[in-house]
């Protein structure tokens, strides 16, 4: 039903509108937002994280590098609830949250996306956006159910129509109603921001490749967190699409977010982060600005010989 | 079999439906519930042959309908559970069960449960809990056990819970069977309430005969009920339904709580079992632990999947079609079990989507179907 | 609730209840090893068993073979009906995974249709036990308990000292029986070339696809040789019970199942464990209760197991079984 609404001209302008998808953020640039304590992660007998250490501050683009195997996935995993670390902590804004479930960490404000695209792939792309979305929505089984808490609505939230305008005047508009409807708005707003708006009413699988890259990040941004993890969101892309997501990045932080991303790609690494960390088997053997980290011979030394995704 | 599946699937109905105009939908959609209010006394000619009761073998036509419309509240619950959520429960009958059990056991004046209730606050030999107040009761036992028995088990992997469930179905009948002093065990209760209305030619309003007031009761819930489950279905709780179903994790990274939707589609599942079960206790005015065998599960799910998981349509023709056409062909009902039993295999086998698929799920199986045979390709 | 009853013949009790844990134990190993292998679980399964036991009655009413035979004519008439009902019993659920499953394997399926067309088969299964060859050919088919000739005559063998407790020979007959065919599965399973793959992609599927083993041929074989160990617990249930019926597989299956989870499924020593223990708590708490409650309690375990302990006493393992 919904779903078949016929996207407006208009709507399909890929000029956003940085201001209705910015978020609020609760603290001064610059800060720490994330801090990685001591982290050691085993499977068994593969220790895939050893001893981690570090911080991520508000604001900043923090880049996340290492060899293939070098558990930069495992960061994110123990980042996010899906795995929890065997020693030390993890604090985001002085909350401990290793071992939290993985819901609620989205909920006190981290989004990610995967390395293997997981999307929703029988949804359309707006209806993953929107799932998304509703990690920040209220409206409960039973508000969905009866409808019970109504909102007094705006002039420009009131229907055009003469009943429906009467009734919802009177009795005020749903919560669930307006939820769903400020969601859809966003959605397509996000949709909009990456740049595959065009495409919001096909389902998920029948997307190409790069589409579904972007739709990720859409529907991470859509639960509107204040910390992103991207894992290899280039892969796969041809320079002039890494270009574009250079920029995309940079936008996603001018909109409030921090962003910390893994990528193999040197190049877009060194251009667009402020940070960065890397890992070897498990362990961070260097930390600092692009300059510092392409002058440390540790550094050179684990990437000689590790062919560079770019190429 | 499938060139006729095939060119059934040629026609697109639900595509054609969605494109059709918004005046169109409405008044085709009140035009069928027009004519299912009109059921009960079907006599146009070309449509009369399905009436059972023109079957020399065949039972009374209103109750078939109310049958098939307590059967169909059922499975649109259940399609809850299986369709939306895409847990399998296979122990619903125990749901129905305690429904059906809650207004007799606390309805009727010759329940146990009633009379120590009489004994204990001095009340006299024909009061009991009204009707009216039943309902909720028979929600909240239901719901509740929905919950007690999903809290624990919702964790594991589905088809652990497939066979916890099915335990739960027969602990329920089983425990009605054997507390004699509490469920007046296999002979079961008799006196059940019915609902309350105005007295017409000296019978009550609800009563034996006068089964196409029942099944009119009931057609009212039903719509009730499918109206509710699609609120459900296009609001937040069934897209979070739809992403735990396709990628589990994926969705709690999103801040999709699983095991609380999950919990939620158990609960109302539940819940519509439980009033489905009322209904069905009420109008027989007599409950029986023979009433709510397993096999009741077996047929509720029968009509979800093999009406089309995930879509309300699809789960109301199965339902229709399973309740029915036993009745219809009541003269063949030794044979009952066996040709359900071959439905169930060849629909499944031939049509995994059901007949009246979801889209969604269509989409999702022939996915598969291509995966699967990509694979067989390389290996 | 009856304590003394139940410690004034702990000894019996616990007799009784290994009996049953035995064939509980050998039913259970075809839910195991199709779990292991597929991660499904075979619904119709208990009805293998069931086919198993009527087919230890046609064996017999074939034989002429009747109670008070010559020992000679005994274990002729007990290996031929073993050897039938082990045939029957693998035959069906080979049937059963060419007709209800390897289509939806093909078509890729999700896995709650399996376990649709396992119940759907399991019905007509037991429907033409009970209504398709009765109809056909009349008594004993039909949906009343079916008498089954006591081949074996039951006598006490010895008696264990201490405890004064007699063993008679069918007791005897079951337990051993049950123990040794799960040694030899479970050698067969870890020696054998064959059973190295069955333990292969019960460990993961793609990769030994990979190395070259037919996925195909391992499904097929477990539920051959899943089909043929519940053909032997037919036979041994039938020389204890002396009875069969068209839906008897439904509660033994579903003990069976819960005999599988309790030992941790996939695990074909977990299966023995389980389903030892199982009989044994069963009988103890008929005792206790009233026997009316003795198929809730296989319920309550099961349900129990899952909540505390989901991997089962000895853990899932048809695959890293010592691999
Ligand atoms: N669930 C798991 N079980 C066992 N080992 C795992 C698991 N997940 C990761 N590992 C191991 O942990 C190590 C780190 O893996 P991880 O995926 O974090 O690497 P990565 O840095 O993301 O590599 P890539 O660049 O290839 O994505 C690897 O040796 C991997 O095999
Ligand atoms: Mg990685």
């Amino acid at each position: 039903m919904p779903e078949h609404e016929i996207v407006g001209a208009e709507e399909l302008k890929d000029t956003s509108d940085h201001d209705k998808i910015a978020i609020e953020t609760s603290g001064a640039v610059g800060e720490v937002l994330l801090e990685v304590d001591h982290v050691t992660l085993r499977f068994g007998g593969v220790v895939a994280l050893n001893d981690v250490n570090f911080d991520i501050r508000r604001g900043e683009i923090l880049g996340l590098i290492g060899p293939n195997g070098a558990g930069k996935t495992t960061c994110f995993n123990a980042m996010t609830g899906v795995y929890t670390p065997t020693e030390g902590t993890i604090r985001f804004k002085d909350q401990e949250i290793a071992g939290t479930k993985p819901h609620r960490i989205n909920h006190l404000g981290i989004a990610r996306t995967f390395q293997n695209i997981r999307l929703f792939p029988e949804m359309s792309a707006l209806e993953n956006v929107m799932v998304g979305c509703d990690a920040r929505h209220k409206t409960s089984v039973l508000g969905v159910l009866f409808r019970a808490y109504r909102v007094r609505p705006s002039e420009g939230e009131l229907p055009k129509s003469g009943i429906r305008r009467s009734f919802a005047k009177v009795f005020g508009i749903s919560r669930h109603t307006l939820e769903e409807r400020a969601g859809r708005r966003r959605s397509m707003e996000l949709l909009r921001f990456v740049g595959i708006a065009d495409r919001a009413h096909e389902v998920a699988r029948n997307l190409p490749y790069g589409y579904q890259r972007r739709l990720e990040i859409a529907r991470a941004l859509a639960t509107e967190p204040e910390l992103i993890c991207l894992d290899e969101p280039a892969a796969g892309f041809n320079p002039a699409e890494k270009e574009d997501l250079m920029g995309l990045i940079r936008r996603i932080r001018d909109l409030g977010h921090t962003v910390l991303v893994i990528e193999h790609d040197m190049k877009l690494v060194l251009g667009v982060t402020d940070r960065i960390v890397v890992l070897e088997f498990g362990q961070k053997i260097a930390e600092g600005t692009p300059e510092e980290v392409a002058r440390n011979p540790k550094v050179i030394a684990a990437y000689l010989g590790e062919p560079d995704d770019a190429a | 079999m499938s060139q006729i599946l095939d060119s059934y699937r040629g026609l697109q109905l639900g595509n054609r439906w969605d494109r059709a105009p918004k005046w169109f939908r409405t008044v085709a959609l009140l035009l069928v519930v027009a004519f299912a209010f009109y059921l009960p006394f079907l006599n146009i000619l070309p449509f009369a042959y399905i009436r059972t009761d023109l079957n020399p073998t065949g039972s009374d036509w209103a109750s078939v309908l109310f049958l098939i419309v307590v059967y169909m509240i059922a499975a649109v619950g259940l399609n809850v559970v299986i369709g939306f959520a895409g847990l399998l429960d296979l122990g619903y009958v125990g749901f129905y069960a305690l429904g059906a059990y809650s207004v007799a056991l606390f309805g009727s004046p010759s329940s146990p449960v009633v009379q120590a209730l009489q004994s204990r606050f001095d009340l006299s030999e024909e009061w009991a809990v009204p009707f009216v107040m039943c309902i909720p009761i028979a929600i909240a036992m239901s719901l509740t056990a929905g919950v007690i028995l999903g809290a624990p088990t919702l964790r594991l992997r589905g088809d652990y819970l497939a066979i916890v469930t099915l335990g739960f179905g027969e602990i329920i009948r089983i425990t009605a069977r054997n507390l004699d002093n509490v469920t007046g065990g296999a002979a079961g209760i008799t006196q059940v309430p019915v609902p309350p209305g105005p007295e017409i030619d000296g019978r009550s309003f609800f009563n034996t005969i006068d089964a196409e007031r029942w099944y009119w009761l009931a057609l009212v819930i039903l719509i009730l009920i499918v109206w509710l489950a699609s609120r459900l279905e296009h609001s937040r709780v069934g897209r979070a339904w739809l992403a735990i179903r396709e990628d589990e994790d994926a969705a709690a990274v999103m801040g999709v709580a699983g095991f609380k939707f999950k919990l939620w589609a158990f609960a109302i599942g539940a819940s519509v079992g439980g009033l489905a079960g009322l209904l069905f206790g009420s109008k027989q005015q007599y409950v029986e632990p023979n009433a709510f065998m397993l096999n009741l599960s077996f047929l509720f799910v029968a009509m979800v999947v093999i009406g089309g998981s995930g879509n309300i349509v699809g789960v109301l023709v199965g339902a229709f079609l399973l309740t029915y056409l036993p009745e219809r062909f009541r003269e063949l009902q030794e044979w009952r079990p066996f040709a359900f039993g071959l439905a169930l295999v060849l629909v499944m086998v031939l049509r995994p989507q059901g007949l009246v698929p979801s889209r969604r799920r269509a989409a999702e199986i022939e996915d598969r179907r291509h995966e699967a045979e990509e694979a067989a390709a390389d290996a | 609730m009856d304590f003394d009853a139940l410690i004034n013949g702990l000894d019996r009790h616990t007799l009784d209840g290994i009996t049953r844990g035995s064939i509980y134990a050998l039913v259970a190993l075809g839910y195991t090893m199709v779990y292991g292998v597929m991660k499904l679980i075979n619904f119709a399964h208990s009805e293998v068993f069931m086919v198993g036991t009527w087919t230890v009655l046609g064996t017999y009413t074939v034989l002429g073979a009747t109670a008070g035979m010559g020992v000679g004519m005994v274990i002729a008439a007990t290996l031929l009906a073993l050897l039938a009902a082990m045939l029957a019993s693998a035959g069906t659920a080979l049937a059963v995974e060419r007709i209800a499953y390897r289509p939806l394997r093909k078509k890729g399926a999700p896995p709650l249709i399996f376990l649709i067309t396992g119940i759907g088969c399991s019905l007509v299964l037991v429907e033409t036990f009970g209504q398709v060859l009765r109809a056909f050919f009349g008594p004993p088919f039909g949906r009343v308990t079916v008498n089954i000739p006591s081949v074996i005559e039951t006598k006490v063998v010895f008696t264990i000292p201490g405890i004064d407790l007699p063993v008679t020979n069918t007791r005897l007959l079951i337990i051993i029986g049950a123990i040794v065919m799960m040694i030899a599965l479970d050698t067969f399973v870890n020696k054998s070339r064959l059973g190295r793959g069955v333990r292969a992609v019960a460990q993961d599927p793609d990769t030994a696809s990979l190395m070259g083993v037919n996925q195909e041929r391992v499904i097929m074989l477990v539920f051959v040789l899943g089909g043929a160990m519940a053909g032997v617990a037919a036979l041994l249930f039938t020389i204890q019970y002396d009875i069969t019926k068209f839906d008897i597989g439904f509660i033994i299956g579903i003990k069976a199942f819960t005999a599988a989870v309790l030992g941790g499924i996939g695990n074909l020593r977990g299966a023995l464990v389980g389903g030892l223990l199982l009989g044994v708590v069963e009988v103890y708490a008929s005792q206790i209760w009233d026997s009316s409650w003795t198929d809730v309690t296989a319920f309550i375990v099961l349900v129990l197991v899952l909540m505390f302990r989901p991997t089962g006493l000895l853990g899932e393992s048809l695959g890293k079984a010592r691999a």
